[in-house]
């Protein structure tokens, strides 16, 4: 932690960065993000186990990008995102200072993208296993318990748009949902509207979710919401042998294709 | 092809035309379920024949991820039936028409899908 502080108080100092992007207390015990701009605030960084939000959500927001150079404390998660985004190009390496956080958590400087892509191919980036676990049973049920289990699931869902918000990979300026010529979703969150937001979102997410988890984190009614994602995931590694987030030069899944890709069903 | 050679077909599709299998949106093919169909037949030209040159390779990933998703939410995957035809082959719709219908028809009218968008199917629809 004094370390964290120590790197980010020298990076203010020198104006490498203008702000740094961390884990500060928040209140009932959580933590939060805080965006530390001047080097006497810097003792409000804090890194421990609760620290687990995806902080590269905000590295695209327009507000926090005017405000000058970023530095970001990056865990896994955040250096995955902040690969994939620079792959869509949203964001390059001169917009932002890594500062890594290993799973023992420290400190280490990642100077560039090729840096950051080989710590990742060291470190084990799959999905946790307590998801993995659930995606394994929810596959071995027949297509009626699916259904049944996402009818009920996606029924709660009060369109909050939460897991929307706190996904680092959805940031277009409009989003599908908004579309209202013609209505594309139904705004209410009936059981159509919310069966049809989440297809689509999670088409939208395929071969760019980096399996943060901060989706279902967010949903106010706990809705596993990233398993749907997570599917995905699990698909375009299986068919295309893609893993997101691990490269900054990589073509988008969905937006390429292999004349050769092998399918089994179109007759 | 089919119509000019005077083959004929089962009546229960109802043909939705776009430019390219490329421009199948995979939201279009669930507003047809929304809207009461029990299957869809989605097709286009093969790989390789595509007038705007890749097209149905892109469409192609695409519902190789869309389909697995389907059946991860319990949509049974079988009542979309995806072929490539082309426009030379005449007989070859009607016998995918003809079989799909069947197909669908033994799967039944899609109601737990048809009960999310409460438009229930009108009983005769399916009867053809
Ligand atoms: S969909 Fe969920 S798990 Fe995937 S990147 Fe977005 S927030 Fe993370
Ligand atoms: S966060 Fe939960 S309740 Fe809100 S829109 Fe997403 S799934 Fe629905």
């Amino acid at each position: 932690m004094d370390e964290i502080r120590k790197r980010a108080k020298e990076l203010l100092e020198n104006q490498t960065a203008k702000v740094v992007i961390g884990y500060g207390e928040g209140t009932a015990g959580k933590t939060r993000a805080v965006f530390i701009r001047k080097p006497e605030d810097t003792g409000q960084l804090i890194f421990d186990d609760r620290c687990e939000q995806n902080l590269a959500v905000y590295l695209l927001k327009h507000e926090v990008k005017h405000l000058g150079k970023l530095a970001i404390i990056a865990t896994i998660p955040v250096m995955r995102t902040i690969l994939q985004v620079a792959s869509e190009l949203q964001l390059t390496e001169n917009d932002v200072v890594i500062l890594g956080i290993t799973p023992e958590k420290n400190l280490i400087e990642l100077e560039g993208f090729k840096s950051v892509e080989d710590y990742l191919k060291t470190q084990d980036v799959g999905i946790r296993k307590e998801d993995k676990e659930l995606l394994t049973k929810l596959t071995s049920l027949s297509l009626e318990e699916k259904w049944a289990y996402w009818e009920e699931e996606l029924s709660r869902c009060i369109k909050c748009y939460a897991c929307r918000a706190a996904c680092p990979m959805c940031y277009c300026l409009r989003c599908f949902v908004e579309v209202n010529q013609p209505q594309w979703i139904p705004i209410a969150p009936n059981d159509l509207g919310n069966m049809e937001w989440h297809l689509l979102r999670a088409m939208h997410l395929a071969g760019r979710c980096i399996n943060c988890g901060e989706c279902g984190r967010a949903c106010p009614v706990d809705i596993p919401i990233h398993l749907l994602t997570f599917k995905g995931v699990e698909d375009v590694h299986t068919d295309f042998n893609v893993v997101a987030g691990m490269n900054a030069t990589m073509e988008s899944v969905l937006s390429s294709f292999k004349p050769d890709d092998k399918e089994t069903f179109i007759r | 092809m089919t119509g000019t050679s005077r083959i004929k077909y089962a009546p229960n599709v109802k043909i939705i035309r776009f430019p390219c299998t490329g421009r199948i949106d995979f939201m279009l093919i669930l507003k047809a379920f929304a809207n009461g169909a029990d299957g869809v037949i989605v097709s286009g030209c093969h790989p390789n024949d595509c007038h705007y040159s890749t097209g149905n390779f892109h469409a192609r990933r695409r519902w190789m991820v869309f389909r697995r998703l389907l059946e991860f939410v319990g949509i049974n995957p079988n009542r979309i039936v995806w072929s490539w035809v082309s426009a030379a082959e005449g007989a070859k719709w009607a016998s995918l028409v003809n079989t799909s219908t069947e197909e669908i028809r033994k799967l039944g009218p899609y109601d737990s899908y048809h009960k999310l968008a409460n438009k229930p199917l009108e009983k005769e629809v399916f009867n053809g």
